[in-house]
């Protein structure tokens, strides 16, 4: 049935009361008595695996949001109901979790996040079939943030190639301008797949319009493990900055603890966000002090829905995370904002189509569509400063483009951005437009018109 | 009992000769036929098809491919999900590039072009055995890999490589729903595993099993080592191609070459080993083992312990117990599922009686 939080210590519990949560958990299916209306999100959650850290968190942290919502009254009285399945971050288990996940008794999915660009590309064909809204918050195809030939995908709040344009702007700033880049050597280091090639066309673009040097160095996957000769090569190159864009502890410590041998500096390196969480910096121990990271979600406890979380839900025992220490990490921090997207999104749509009513997926969809985060809005969710003032529509499935950057001073990371750092946007979009418009002819799709 | 020979008189060299010579069998695989083609289309949740069958289809054609030259020929060969990429891609880059060109025709050259390039990476087999055969083959997983990432004519130079893969039309008729294409991976499945038992029959086969044997031996016996292995290799890689062809059409819906790493590769291998060496069921069956079991337990485990146990815990209790379901597979029956099946049937020759 629904995980409507049990305890997860296990210290707590005893053979009684994991007999009575049991017998409960394989009786309620029976109970068909819903005193209250049911919306249904199916989860393909990887807590297994090379990227077991950042699943569990993030994913820790979306079922976080839903059961306080739950215990506060549910979205105008609905409550959330979920199942999670277990993908292991390999594209064909996705695929499987999909198919599974997209009926549960009665109720039909719609929400399905997979966090992991290789399978939003593989379900790209299925949605507008299954209605299916996938939301990829802040990975996954760039283009996706044009919703004319995307309707089902989005590309919330930031995709990479704002973020790498946002990334630029930044080392820009840093150096005192963007004149100032001019002439300077940065470093790509990215994991040889997708993911670590999606900046490409960005940076390739933004080096000769600001002149500087761009050197693109892959690391061998799978684990991205083997950077020897990357490093070797930047020891020779000396580079003004080196751009981390790797996935997983493995390949970000490795890099940190080859920077420290080969005596980079580690103030002139900037991580993707996928490169910034704690899991990332502390295998690599003293190595990782100084080291600069993007954030689309900073961590950090200082935040209103942190604090609420806290105070409620792991107040009454039902929190997901198994380690308490990991409240306010980055990745959690993200399953909190991504969640909350989500719960925004149905609140939106419910109050178009019925307050108090189960949305189905062409509404979620126009939830999404219609997003409307203000600055007061961000106050009164508690998401100031977590996620940015953001916009989605229906040609704009992106709304930000925004990051910050945060620095690991040893023991956590500081926030060095208090505003949110802008990419150009123009330019992004743009690339955006065009990417999806190729995309459109190969695969013959027509784009919608949307309403001015 | 119930498994008996007697009553089945063969009055042809026709019909000595044929696949089934039980008319139990015989009735007993039509049966199964129907059922696959005409019942579960029409019962089959979109998940079963899509999640369950088609990819067991897929993979048992790419176990049949690996059975072919490490159960027959015996060389051990890791680059299987190498040569599927090579199916995956060129079926795409035909239908890319040529216009109108029919699916199956796709397929076919597709398979064709993996079973030149699976002759290019089996020349190492005429002259390295065992290990040593499996080393190159292991390079041929990843030189064809990063060729395809690499090399951007392949992926069309779209910026991030992964292709969405074009529809599948034939005739006009557009397999587009889940039963369409389930019907469509069976037809092609079946008609390449007919194929494939026919060949592990005839002489062909029986050269493969001389060359497994002793290969010095067959070849004093008058098999012709190279053309026998060369053609091992070129039989399995046009198996492991259209494979490939159609776990990237029909399941996947992407081409990408992160798909067929080394894991594949590895579960290919495991499928064989598994299901059974030199027999067309066992890969079948070990494709069955090594695609279905970890989904089951999934299943099994959620329904039975409902939400009670920490999510991480319990999935990393069934990757253990897939692990221990395959030593156990192996030290009860190290022949494979189909040597389990095949004794299985010698006993019910008996049962119920004790002799």
């Amino acid at each position: 049935m629904s995980d409507t939080g049990h305890p997860r210590n296990p210290a707590r519990r005893d053979a009684a009361r994991v007999l009575a949560v049991g017998a409960a958990a394989l009786a309620a299916p029976m109970l068909s008595a819903q005193a209250r209306p049911q919306q249904y999100i199916g989860l393909p959650s990887y807590r297994v695996g090379p990227f077991a850290a950042a699943g569990s968190a993030i994913f820790g942290g979306i079922i976080d949001v839903m059961t306080h919502v739950n215990m506060t009254g549910g979205i105008n009285g609905v409550e959330l109901v979920w199942q999670e399945c277990e993908t292991e971050y390999i594209p064909a288990r996705g695929i499987e979790c999909y198919h599974r996940l997209l009926t549960w008794g009665a109720h039909r999915n719609v929400i399905f996040e997979p966090l992991s660009t290789p399978m939003a590309y593989g379900l790209l064909g299925r949605l507008p079939a299954d209605r299916v809204v996938i939301p990829q918050f802040g990975f996954g195809r760039s283009d996706a943030a044009d919703g004319r030939v995307f309707p089902w995908l989005f590309a919330i709040m930031t995709n990479y190639w704002s973020g790498a344009s946002a990334m630029i702007n930044w080392i820009g700033a840093r150096e005192g301008g963007m004149e100032r880049l001019r002439g300077k050597t940065i470093v790509h280091l990215y994991i040889d797949n997708a993911y670590g090639r999606e900046p490409l066309p960005v940076f390739r673009a933004l080096a000769p319009r600001l002149g500087f040097t761009l050197v693109e160095l892959p690391v061998a996957l799978p684990a991205g493990l083997e950077q020897g000769a990357q490093w070797t090569r930047i020891r020779r190159e000396n580079p003004d900055w080196v751009i981390l864009w790797g996935f997983g502890p493995g390949m970000n410590s490795t890099a940190l603890t080859s920077a420290a041998r080969m005596g980079y500096p580690r103030e002139k390196m900037l991580g993707i966000w996928w490169a910034g969480a704690e899991d990332d910096v502390v295998p690599a121990g003293p190595a990782a002090t100084g080291y600069f990271a993007t954030a689309i979600t900073p961590g950090g406890r200082d935040f209103g829905i942190v604090r609420e979380i806290e105070r409620v839900v792991y107040g009454a025992g039902r929190g997901n995370l198994a380690d308490r220490a990991r409240i306010g990490s980055v990745y959690w921090n993200r399953g909190l904002a991504m969640g909350s997207m989500w719960m925004e999104a149905l609140r939106t749509a419910q109050a178009r189509f019925g307050r108090g009513q189960v949305m189905d997926g062409e509404q979620v969809r126009w939830g999404f569509e219609n997003i409307n985060l203000t600055d007061a809005r961000l106050r009164e969710l508690g998401l100031h400063g977590l996620m940015p003032p953001m916009r989605l529509t229906c040609a704009d499935h992106e709304g930000a483009g925004v990051i910050k950057v945060m620095q690991w001073d040893g023991a956590r990371w500081n926030i060095v951005t208090p505003e949110w750092v802008s990419s150009d946007r123009a330019m992004v979009r743009s690339m955006v437009e065009e990417s999806a418009a190729r995309y459109a002819r190969e695969n013959n799709i027509t784009p919608r018109v949307c309403p001015a | 009992m119930f498994y008996r020979e007697t009553g089945n008189f063969r009055a042809s060299y026709a019909q000595d000769a044929r696949i089934f010579p039980l008319a139990l069998d015989r009735v007993a695989i039509l049966v199964l036929l129907a059922l696959a083609v005409l019942v579960v289309p029409s019962f089959a949740s979109n998940w079963l098809l899509m999640a369950i069958l088609i990819p067991w289809l897929i993979l048992s054609l790419a176990a049949i491919g690996q059975n072919i030259i490490t159960g027959y020929t015996g060389q051990l060969s890791i680059g299987s999900a190498g040569f599927m990429a090579v199916g995956a891609f060129a079926c795409f880059n035909f239908m890319l590039r040529i216009d109108g060109m029919p699916f199956l025709l796709a397929v076919l050259l597709a398979g064709l072009t993996t079973a030149l390039v699976g002759v290019a990476f089996g020349l190492p087999s005429l002259r390295v055995r065992g290990l040593y055969l499996a080393v190159a083959t292991l390079a041929a997983q990843f030189f064809i890999v990063w060729t395809l990432e690499n090399v951007g004519w392949f992926t069309n130079y779209d910026p991030a490589g992964v292709m969405t893969a074009q529809p599948m039309v034939i005739l006009g008729y557009h397999f587009a729903s889940p039963a369409e294409k389930y019907l469509l991976v069976l037809a092609i499945v079946a008609l390449l595993a007919l194929a494939a038992k026919n060949m592990a029959r005839s002489n062909i086969g029986r050269s493969w099993m001389a060359v497994r044997d002793m290969d010095v031996a067959a070849e004093v016996v008058g098999f012709r080592l190279m053309r026998t292995k060369l053609m091992a290799f070129a039989i399995s890689s046009f198996y492991c191609g259209v494979a490939g062809a159609l776990f990237a059409f029909a399941y996947l819906g992407t081409v990408e070459p992160s798909a067929f790493s080394i894991l594949l590769s590895f579960q290919t291998l495991f499928m064989v080993i598994i299901g059974g060496l030199a027999t067309i069921l066992g890969s079948f069956l070990g494709a069955g083992f090594i695609l279905l079991l970890p989904i089951f337990l999934a299943i099994f485990f959620d329904f039975v312990t409902g939400g009670v146990f920490d999510k991480a815990l319990l999935s990393a209790f069934e990757v253990l117990l897939f692990g221990a379901f395959i030593i156990f597979f192996l030290i009860v029956e190290p022949h494979g599922l189909a040597r389990l099946w095949q004794v299985a049937k010698e006993r019910l020759r008996l049962w119920p009686f004790p002799h």
